[in-house]
């Protein structure tokens, strides 16, 4: 009950805007931008022709693969970084230079070495999303309190123990934390991928709608779910939170 | 008494911006087997550093802390420092925590063995909860329960309970007394406070402030349980205060 009252303003607001949307656009008269409702039914359309599920399928694939690939490197790049210091000497003022290149950057890059397919986008996540999670593990490697390697050392436990029932635990939330930044970012960054070369996914479906007769319903429309997909991505790292083992540092869950 | 500890002429001091900083000038004291001894001092005089010396973490730069006549170089097993702030780890439910130090046999009889501890501390139904469901007091039964598992000879405790409230802070020292009253470790304990010093030790070490030096002893030979009002306790409590230069008509 608290909960819908607290999401009421929010939802008033939106509300609000749509209508002032709809106003604008009415008494405006324009011939191309859209009211809500010409959003509402090309966005029905979409869903009957089928070919929204394929955009959004498209999408959710070259994120997932990206992702999955980044965290498999940038998780144990960031725990070696942040345990063996010359690693850190090493490596981080390379990716210091590279982390501020922006992914859109590297597009012409990866058009070249991955040509215009799935690769390519694949890639872009990769290198986009690679950085904000090694940063992060590293850094939650380097802020391990000493009184809890102290407490490890001081019982003997075995290099394995300490790492499995110390390290890692103790860097999870940073992790989980770069986790959010690093998908949040490749949602970002495959939309702007997929307007450039290909033939399938929802920033091809804007870039496409847009080309094929200024139908700004349909950008609007993938717009809209662009957000609503980033928010569910959101919701769902941020149900990682929740697991007993890293709630310690999160304090607004107690 | 057989000697457990002895540190012998430690000296430590850290390089800061206006050159060396002397912390802990030439300490030398012995700590018998079973004996309780408590060091207090002001604060900031360099205690938490002579603890960290004595439990291994950081080396002197000059003199030697012997464990069962042996230097000791690092820490180990046998002797777990406890310290003020605590070092249960929270991503770990309080069983977990206990039987992070045990390494042999099955997992079940290390369970076992936990579940026995935490029963000791008083932590009986809390085995899977998580240190921050805990209050803390409770917290430092977990972190007492979790040393006294692995069977340490030794326990080092730093202003172990400092962070207390005035009650539990009370309660905990009648609970400590009554575990070492079955398993008798030897115990060195820090702290600033000489109210706790006399309750709970043989012995008290006056430290002067920094660099700290061992400035004057006391044996407190009156039994357990002791009254905090009793004149003895009071008489011995002014004395050190003057020790430490707090009169008390100040």
């Amino acid at each position: 009950m608290n909960r819908i009252a607290r999401a009421l303003p929010a939802l008033l607001l939106l509300s609000l805007l749509i209508a002032a949307w709809w106003l604008v656009v009415a008494v405006g008269g324009s011939a191309i931008f859209p009211t809500p409702w010409q959003v509402v039914t090309g966005t029905v359309e979409l869903i009957r022709d089928g070919s929204l599920w394929e955009h959004i399928g498209a999408s959710l694939m070259r994120v997932g693969v990206g992702f999955l690939l980044a965290v498999i490197v940038a998780v144990p790049l960031g725990l070696w970084m942040g345990w063996i210091r010359g690693a850190y000497d090493t490596l981080n003022p390379i990716f210091q230079i590279l982390r501020p290149i922006s992914p859109i950057a590297w597009i012409p890059i990866a058009i070249l070495w991955f040509g215009v397919g799935n690769a390519s986008p694949i890639y872009l996540i990769f290198i986009s999303s690679v950085f904000p999670m090694v940063v992060q593990t590293t850094s939650g490697v380097h802020t391990i309190e000493k009184r809890y390697l102290w407490a490890a050392e001081n019982f003997g436990v075995s290099r394995y123990t300490l790492f499995t029932r110390v390290v890692i635990p103790a860097v999870l939330p940073q992790i989980i934390v770069g986790m959010r930044i690093g998908l949040g970012v490749a949602w970002l960054v495959v939309v702007a991928a997929e307007m450039i070369a290909l033939r399938s996914g929802l920033g091809f479906l804007i870039i496409d709608s847009r080309n094929a007769g200024n139908r700004y319903d349909l950008v609007i429309a993938g717009m809209i779910i662009i957000g609503l997909i980033g928010l569910m991505l959101d919701g769902l790292m941020r149900l990682l939170e929740g697991l007993k083992t890293v709630r310690w540092r999160y304090a607004h869950q107690d | 008494m057989r000697t457990k500890i002895e540190l012998k002429n430690v000296r430590k001091g850290f390089g800061t911006n206006g050159g060396q900083l002397r912390v802990v000038e030439d300490v030398s004291f012995s700590v018998g087997e079973g004996e309780f001894v408590a060091i207090v001092g002001p604060s900031g005089c360099g205690k938490s550093t002579l603890m960290s010396i004595v439990a291994g973490f950081i080396r002197a730069d000059s003199g030697s802390v012997l464990v069962d006549g042996v230097e000791r170089m690092r820490p180990d097993s046998r002797g777990i420092l406890i310290s003020q702030l605590g070092s249960v780890f929270p991503w770990l439910s309080v069983q977990q925590n206990l039987m992070f130090g045990l390494d042999g046999k099955s997992h079940a009889e290390n369970a076992d063995l936990a579940d026995h501890y935490a029963d000791i501390v008083g932590l009986k139904g809390f085995e899977n909860s998580y240190p921050h469901e805990l209050s803390g007091g409770m917290l430092k039964r977990v972190e007492l329960a979790r040393a006294l598992v692995v069977k340490p000879e030794i326990l080092y405790m730093d202003e172990p309970f400092s962070a207390l409230d005035a009650l539990m802070n009370l309660r905990m020292r009648g609970e400590l007394r009554r575990i070492l009253a079955e398993e008798r470790h030897t115990v060195l304990l820090i702290t600033h406070d000489v109210e706790e010093a006399i309750h709970l030790a043989d012995r008290v070490l006056v430290l002067s402030p920094r660099p700290a030096t061992v400035q004057a002893k006391y044996e407190v030979k009156i039994p357990h349980p002791r009254k905090l009002t009793s004149p003895e306790m009071q008489e011995l409590r002014v004395a050190i205060l003057k020790e430490l230069g707090v009169d008390r008509s100040e």
